[in-house]
């Protein structure tokens, strides 16, 4: 039993790095569970996907400002994450093309833009930490950055939580009521790009997406609610993120992809098991009922 | 109470007319039956009002009805999620947005209004089921409770009828019915022309051109009908541009 707990606490104990990585995690799946519960809702699982590319460039132009520094990459990511966002829904609103296509268009070109910026200043080790990041370096202002997104978002949220939902459901019964629903759209995007890079330098702009859907789309096989289903994200991306971290500790693996598995496999589980649809509850019906 | 103007009214799609010169007026507290084949700018006709579409040339007077999100308007290819996870009361109770808005709670009276409105359209008892465990009809009951809450002064149906059965259609319209009874003013999209004759006073035939509007009786004609189909085809791709002076 102590042997147990010694495995499954010891080394957030030792090790500094390691409780910064869990408490970065904490605060991640707060944040990630009710906004991909609410990309799923939206359909809008591959936008979040495509943003978290389009991310990238915006990283590696302040990467390129001041070499691995938390502030102008974050700061470069958010701001080019919000233009892609922009211009995509601008295209979308006021031409022909709609908006999964316009997103994909532009995130390709601006993950190219990026990829290049770095191979071009950088080395590839450069590339590879901020495409799949480095969780166990989060120092303290990496976690207060986080943990101040994960505070915005909830908020947030809360603030806009009916106009979000009637626009997710019902979006031209929302526009003839009047309700905003384009202002509330793009708040929205604006916090799909703030989790995203607030994952971002804990897990990379690759895997950063993943703390995002993975456990939202386990969630959805056990949620009948929205509240309800966020609720299971959240602990889906805490566990995730605790047997991650402890995965790479003793695995010796990089942190962000052990993390980024573990959700895989909770999602595989959900997918298997999840009572609301999954697979054998699909098998596995019982007998019809009278009425 | 005010009415909806048209004033020489063309709206379309990429420079083609849907809705070619239409000019006249529903009068306050009128029951309008839109109809004509497919194709003929019925529904262009619903989102000019709405204002969803712009219009081409001419101009809609709704006496400020707009602005004021006094219009109710129910689309005929609803965008609604039927697979979202909200309950049959959740959704009833957006017709209330105006009340209540982003922040407003309920209170006594609007609970009442909203068990009302419920009981109205048959739907006592389903408040807490998901909207995806109804039958289309139940969901079209729905969306009707929804309007009833929004308690404007003008109502727009586009098809609300499309794949329902008779006896939701036979309770749905003494809903209608009653909106006119409370001195509404109703406009609907409808191809059911027996429907039309028995309960709608006034109609609007339209096969891109205005064919008639006015009594039901003087419009539904043998002769306008057989004019209306002959109307309304696919637009010509190499139409000239329209010079129609306005009468």
């Amino acid at each position: 039993m102590n042997q147990l707990f010694d495995f499954l606490v010891s080394p957030f104990q030792e090790f500094l790095f390691m409780r910064h990585a869990l408490a970065a995690c904490l605060a991640l799946a707060l944040g990630c569970g009710p906004v991909g519960m609410l990309l799923v809702l939206r359909r809008m699982s591959l936008m979040g996907d495509a943003l978290s590319h389009a991310v990238l460039p915006g990283a590696a132009i302040g990467f390129l400002v001041s070499g691995l520094s938390l502030y102008s990459m974050t700061i470069g990511g958010v701001i080019v994450g919000l233009m892609v966002a922009l211009i995509a829904g601008a295209v979308s609103r006021y031409t022909s093309l709609r908006e999964d296509a316009s997103f994909a268009a532009l995130y390709l070109v601006s993950i190219a833009v990026g990829v290049l910026i770095i191979s071009v200043r950088g080395t590839n080790i450069d590339l590879i930490h901020v495409l799949f990041g480095t969780i166990l370096a989060v120092d303290d202002p990496a976690l207060i950055l986080v943990a101040s997104i994960t505070t915005l978002t909830l908020f947030t949220l809360a603030l806009i939580y009916r106009p979000l939902m009637v626009e997710c459901f019902d979006p031209d019964f929302l526009r003839s009521v009047g309700g905003q629903g384009a202002t509330m759209h793009f708040v929205f995007l604006v916090l799909v790009v703030l989790n995203l890079v607030a994952g971002f330098t804990a897990l990379g702009t690759l895997m950063a997406v993943g703390m995002l859907m993975l456990p939202a789309a386990s969630a959805h096989f056990w949620g009948h609610h929205f509240w309800s289903a966020s609720l299971v994200a959240v602990f889906i991306a805490l566990f995730s993120g605790y047997c991650g971290l402890l995965l790479s500790f003793y695995g010796d693996l990089p942190s962000g992809p052990s993390i980024i598995l573990v959700a895989g496999g909770c999602y595989l589980f959900s997918m298997l098991f999840g009572r609301k649809g999954g697979l054998l509850s699909r098998a596995q019906r019982g007998p019809h009922l009278t009425g | 109470m005010s009415a909806i103007t048209l004033h020489n009214l063309t709206l379309g799609y990429q420079r083609h007319p849907a809705v070619h010169h239409l000019s006249g007026s529903f009068a306050p507290g009128s029951m309008t039956a839109i109809v004509g084949p497919n194709g003929s700018g019925k529904s262009t006709l619903v989102k000019g009002l709405t204002g969803f579409l712009r219009p081409m040339e001419g101009s809609i007077d709704r006496g400020g009805l707009l602005q004021n999100r006094k219009i109710a308007y129910l689309p005929q290819r609803l965008e609604v999620d039927r697979s979202f996870p909200i309950t049959v009361l959740d959704t009833v109770l957006l017709g209330l947005w105006q009340e209540i808005g982003m922040f407003g709670g309920m209170n006594n009276t609007l609970w009442e209004r909203a068990a009302q409105a419920l009981s109205t359209v048959g739907l006592g008892g389903l408040e807490s089921r998901a909207i995806n465990e109804l039958s289309g009809g139940q969901f079209q009951r729905v969306m009707f409770a929804r309007m009833s809450l929004q308690d404007s002064p003008v109502l727009i149906l586009d098809e609300p009828f499309n794949a329902i059965d008779q006896q939701t259609i036979l309770d749905l319209m003494a809903v209608i019915c009653g909106w006119h009874d409370e001195g509404r003013t109703l406009m609907m999209v409808v191809h059911d022309l027996s429907l039309v004759r028995e309960f709608f006073p006034q109609t609007l035939l339209l096969a891109r051109e205005p064919v008639a509007w006015g009594d039901t009786g003087a419009v539904l004609t043998e002769e306008n009908l057989m004019q209306s189909r002959v109307m309304a085809q696919a637009w010509d791709q190499s139409a000239a541009i329209c010079r129609k002076v306005p009468l």
